[in-house]
Formats: structure tokens, sequence, C-alpha cells
């Protein structure tokens, strides 16, 4: 069967030219780019060519660049790290409560260790408050982590601002940038971000490999023990083919987020327009405008969420949910219900991600197919007969 | 994630609708929760002549619904008294663990009917 693939927000297809560039450094260049001998020496330039690359692309410096796993160690790195190196300085950090698990459970981590952490609340669409963040902070704070993207409903937030919140106070100021980074242009200069994480896979690289870039002048700690790779902050042999191909894709993407960006939003809001026109008891989560290029996530009224997911998935549509049902916990997503969203709404979630390679042909059949799923869905649901 | 029979069941799902004259209907679940069950009974000379079901859930409950609808059509009232949510899950080949709760919804909502329907016979 055909596969349309709607979930780009999970993960994306690598490019071929970003594999073909991959492929050299496992068969001829497979070199451990530690090791002393000429060969090594065209590995260690790739890993620093990629870094080059990484730190252009959001305006850093290579040398403030530091690889990883992906997003999830990237933002243990940089808050556990942070933390545990500044502790002297303070024990208040402040986030706010649609952070990813990984940011999420790093700070419920470190309030076990006596740490004390703030979570912002946000509004219907998903921003937090400019005016909350400034309350927040105390003579003990010592670090604000808000992400730059939801990786559900798509909000983007006030970034620069929150940035020159933190410089203000001369509180640092990370950003988990997974879901942006690709698709929306980021400088981390101009909107005074200290620590940003990003993930390879996220924008048509490999998986397995992403980066953290932190400030010169921020010190973080190491958080496993091991050798002096990324100058000490991250032991262990460089995943050199996933690290030269994040540099390749990064390049790619960035270059291209203004062309992409344009045909890809218009592709996402072809699509909100055509579900709310066609298909009655629906709502939209999150801004309409200020969201990811890729993102809209709607509830469908009286329906269940793996109940529509699996109903597309039978006929070859890929999407996700924020029920609760797709997830091993019984509570729907906690984005979704500090939207404000009622249990039964966040229960009947759909989030289509859109990329590059979508096409107005697949969002037509999306459309179609989804009208036919929520139409017999809802014949089979009691709650709609009782409204 | 889900054995070959929770899937066709969720896919073709059998006895799904209403009985408007139904001798006995059972609702359990709450929407909070992700999952609502409406059973309808038809019931002569003590035997299940027809259930129809309608349900607001996941796969899972979804199946379970329609699997257990199956179990009970033609039996006593008796009979379908003693069919247990595991009946309904290893019926359908199984669930996963955490999809068990669905089967308990299942056998609480042909209770809940068969209770509706001897509360009218008082």
């Amino acid at each position: 069967m055909n596969i349309r693939y709607f979930d780009n927000a999970a993960t994306t297809r690598v490019d071929d030219d970003v594999i073909e560039y991959m492929i050299p450094y496992m068969k001829e260049v497979y070199f451990n780019p530690s090791s002393l001998y000429k060969p090594s020496i065209m590995v260690k330039k790739a890993v620093n060519d990629a870094r080059e690359r990484v730190a252009k692309a959001i305006n850093a410096n290579s040398s403030e660049i530091y690889f990883t796993s992906g997003g999830s160690e990237s933002d243990n790195l940089a808050i556990k790290g942070f933390a545990y190196a500044n502790r002297k300085k303070g024990n208040h950090l402040i986030t706010s409560c649609i952070e990813h698990p990984a940011v999420i459970n790093s700070m419920k981590s470190l309030e076990k260790e006596g740490f004390e952490v703030t979570y912002l609340s946000v509004d219907e669409n998903g921003f937090i408050s400019l005016d909350e963040l400034e309350r927040s902070i105390k003579e003990n704070t010592i670090l604000i982590s808000v992400m730059f993207a939801n990786n559900e409903i798509g909000t983007i937030e006030p970034i620069k601002k929150i940035g020159d919140i933190a410089k203000k106070y001369n509180i640092c100021f990370h950003t988990d940038a997974v879901q942006a980074i690709g698709s929306v242009n980021v400088d981390v200069n101009d909107m005074n971000i200290d620590m940003l994480s990003l993930s390879g896979h996220k924008f048509y690289g490999p998986k397995g490999v992403g980066a953290l870039f932190v400030r010169k002048g921020i010190l973080i700690n190491r958080l496993n023990d091991g050798g002096h790779q990324e100058k000490g902050k991250r032991s262990g042999t460089e995943n050199v083919p996933g690290i030269v191909g994040l540099g390749y894709a990064i390049e790619k993407a960035c270059n291209s987020v203004d062309e992409n960006n344009k045909k890809i939003s218009e592709l996402r809001d072809y699509y909100i327009d055509r579900v709310l026109s066609e298909i009655s008891d629906v709502k939209v989560n999150g801004d309409r405008t200020n969201r990811l290029p890729g993102n809209a996530n709607i509830s469908f009224k009286y329906v269940e969420g793996e109940s529509i997911l699996l109903r597309l998935d039978s006929k070859g549509v890929c999407v996700s949910t924020g029920s609760a049902c797709s997830s091993l916990s019984l509570e729907p997503s906690y984005v979704l219900l500090s939207i404000g969203l009622s249990h039964e709404l966040a229960h009947g979630s759909i989030r289509v991600s859109l990329g590059k390679h979508n096409t107005k042909e697949e969002v037509d059949y999306l459309v179609d197919v989804l009208k036919e799923v929520i139409g017999d869905l809802r014949k089979m649901s009691p709650l709609c007969e009782e409204e | 994630m889900y054995s070959e029979k929770v899937m066709d069941h969720f896919e073709n799902p059998r006895n799904v609708g209403v009985i408007e004259d139904a001798s006995g209907v059972g609702t359990v679940g709450n929407p909070v929760c992700g999952d609502v069950m409406k059973i309808y009974l038809k019931i002569e000379d003590n035997i299940i002549k027809d259930v129809k079901f309608k349900t607001f859930g996941c796969a899972s409950a979804i199946a379970t619904s329609s699997m257990a609808t199956e179990l009970i059509k033609g039996k006593s009232v008796d009979e379908a008294l003693n069919i247990t949510n595991k009946a309904v899950a290893e019926a359908l080949d199984g669930l996963p663990p955490v999809k068990m709760h669905c089967s308990v919804l299942a056998e609480e909502a042909i209770k809940a009917a068969i209770e509706d329907y001897k509360s009218k016979l008082k």
C-alpha cells in the first residue's frame, strides 16, 4: 500500500544526498577522530566541518557546539549540567508546563535533588505569559528553559522576548529547539539564547545524533564520565556518520527554510480550512498563525484518537494523537490539558505534521479518508446521540 | 500491538446500533477516561434475542464491545451474566495489559444492561 506520511514532527525521511554524504564515514573513512595518524585527521576535520555548519545555521561559534545522541540528551545535558555547575549561584529554575518530557523530567529529577522549579502556565493557544515569567524570577533563579516551538500543538513561543528578559536579569536561557530547527529561522545572538537543543532526524537528517549549543562563558557539568571528547562535556567516541549527516542536513534545511515554509504552511492552512468546512464539531488546537508551518492539531468531538489513528492507518495514512489510549498512561496529553482542553477533546485529537515531501493530492486524500473515518466512528459513538 | 481478531472487530464491528424498544440498556464508562460503552438488549423468554452497542473509545474498547455482543447473543440472561472480562479478552486472542480495562468495561456494560432489564421486570 502507498503510505501517506503526515508525522514529520515524529521523524523525517533522511534525504538521499544526506545518506550519500554519510556513507564514506562508515566505509573508507571509518577512523576514530581521536586517533593521531593521518587518516584520522580527515575524520576530525569532517566532524569540525559539521560543527561549523551547525554553528552557522543558528549564528553561533563552532566552539560553542557539542554533539550528542539527540534532543533528549541535549536537554538533559543543558538543564542538569547547568544546574549542577551553577548550584552555588542559586537553585531555582523556571520552565513551562508544556515542555517535552526530556525537559520536564530533567526538572523533576532536579527537584528530587533539592532544586526548586517553577512551571509556567500557558494560555489557550499554548503561549507562556511574559508577565508570569518576570514575576517568577527570584534572587536564586539560575535558569529559564522554554521550548522554541511545541511538538504537539506547534505553538511558537516568544523566544526573543524571553531571551530579552533572561538577559535583563542575567539568567541563563535554554531553549529546546528540536521542532523549530529547519522550520523556523533561529539566531542565538539576536534572540539572546544561551543554550539550545537540536536533533538531526527532525530536518531530514539521521536519528541518534543531536547537538547542544552552549554560549561561551556558560558553565555546564558533564553527565557521563569518560574520555575527552567534545571538550570533556560529552564523552564517548563520536558518532561520525551521524554528525556529518546532521551537519549536511542542517545546512540544507536552514538554507531552504523560507522556501519550504511557504509551501508547507500553505498546505497546512489548506488542510485546516478543509477540515473546518467539511467536518462538524472540530476544534483547532494551538494558535492559527504563530505555529510551526507543518503542524495541524485538531480535536474531533465524540470520537477517540487511537480509533481515528488506526482507522487511518488501515488506509495507509500515518498521523499521531494526544489521546491517552495511544500511550501507556491513561491520561491524555498534558499539553492539550494545559491549554484548557477537556479530557474528551484531548482524547479526540489528531496531530498532522506536514513536511517538504507532502503534496496537495496527499492532503486531499487525508481529508477524504478522515471524513469517512470520523463519520463512521461517530455513527458508533454513544456521545453523538446525547447531543 | 493488537491481535488480528481485535483489529478485525475494530475494523468491522458486529452489532453496532441501537434497539429502540430495548428490554434493557446499560451505559458504563466516562468520556473523561476516554471510554463509554452503551449496550442494548432485546430479551424474550429469558433469552437475549438481539443485542446492539455504541462505543466511544479506542480500538480495544470497540473490539471488546463487538466481541461481547457476539458472545451473549442467543444466550440466556444467566449465561450472559457469567461472561467475564477474561472471556471477552480471550475470545479476541488477548489484549495488551494496558488495555485490559476495556474488557472490564464490556463485562460491566452487559451486567448494567441486564440489571436495567431486571429492574424493569419488578
